[in-house]
């Protein structure tokens, strides 16, 4: 397998879960993320605590990368049409579906929700589709 | 008050988990959804470890009303599977397989001072509000 790092995934992803379990326990409200961007632009409601929560995201990875001097590893398309076209359809797609890999991926399956469950494979399937199509027409090789 | 340092500190612990599962690399999430070649399975690793921590969390949880600040619990009480889900999670599919970037990881990019993520987060925000105004 190719660039596989599951000890740093499965750590990560425990403290993403401390994260989920820390504003369940306190707030009351799930932590997924496409829904809190969203309310932030569109709604009252918490709207303090959300632009918080996403001053906290971007923070936490500051303070990391400032403390743990790692080398940071950022490789994205550089293609402005695709990244364009990306953020729109995860904007408008997210709000259709009701969450992304955090609500429907994390907090939803956690919940045992078949609705998040068939969310989760459905945005897996068309983003496996979507860069197998890429990679015939030789992006992504 | 306490909500709000909560929440802060939320974030700020889920950016760090992102960046130590480097789910914050658009390429190791391309990596993930290239089940054809080379492929890597970190990003089930990602989510297995949340779930295997926060499952049994919320299932303890699961009859409270109230969370420890005294706020109602709410969660999505939808059961049925509709159109809308189906449709909506593989327009997010696509959206994410083109460049690798969902929501929490394009929020916590902003860090790496990457510009092109800037334009993924108006773009998506874009796709946000034409779904509120259409």
């Amino acid at each position: 397998m190719y660039n596989f790092t599951p000890i740093s995934a499965l750590t990560g992803g425990i403290i993403i879960g401390c994260a989920v379990i820390l504003y369940f326990y306190t707030t009351g409200r799930l932590a997924g993320i496409s829904g809190i961007f969203a309310n932030t632009f569109t709604s009252k409601a918490n709207r303090s605590s959300n632009i918080l929560f996403l001053l906290g995201l971007v923070l936490g990875p500051l303070g990391y990368f400032y403390f743990s001097k790692t080398p940071v590893n950022f490789e994205i398309t550089n293609s402005y049409f695709l990244i364009i076209i990306a953020g729109f359809l995860v904007g408008f797609g997210t709000r259709i579906g009701g969450g992304c890999t955090s609500g429907h991926g994390i907090c939803g399956i956690s919940r045992i929700s078949v609705r998040s469950i068939i969310a989760t494979v459905t945005f897996i399937f068309t983003g496996m589709l979507t860069v197998f199509i890429l990679q015939q027409f030789g992006i992504y090789l | 008050m306490k909500e709000k340092i909560v929440s802060l500190l939320s974030g700020i612990i889920f950016g760090v988990g992102l960046v130590i599962s480097g789910m914050t690399n658009p390429e190791k999430v391309i990596g993930f959804l290239s089940i054809t070649h080379n492929w890597d399975a970190s990003l089930i690793f990602v989510m297995g470890g949340a779930i295997i921590v926060t499952a049994p969390f919320l299932y303890i949880l699961r009859n409270r009303n109230q969370s420890s600040l005294g706020f109602d619990i709410k969660l999505p009480k939808k059961i049925d599977l509709d159109k809308k889900l189906i449709i909506g999670s593989s327009f997010f599919g696509i959206g994410w397989g083109l460049v690798g970037l969902c929501p929490g990881p394009a929020v916590s990019s902003i860090a790496l001072f990457e510009p092109i993520t800037l334009i993924f987060l108006l773009a998506m925000l874009v796709g946000i509000l034409a779904n509120k105004y259409i």
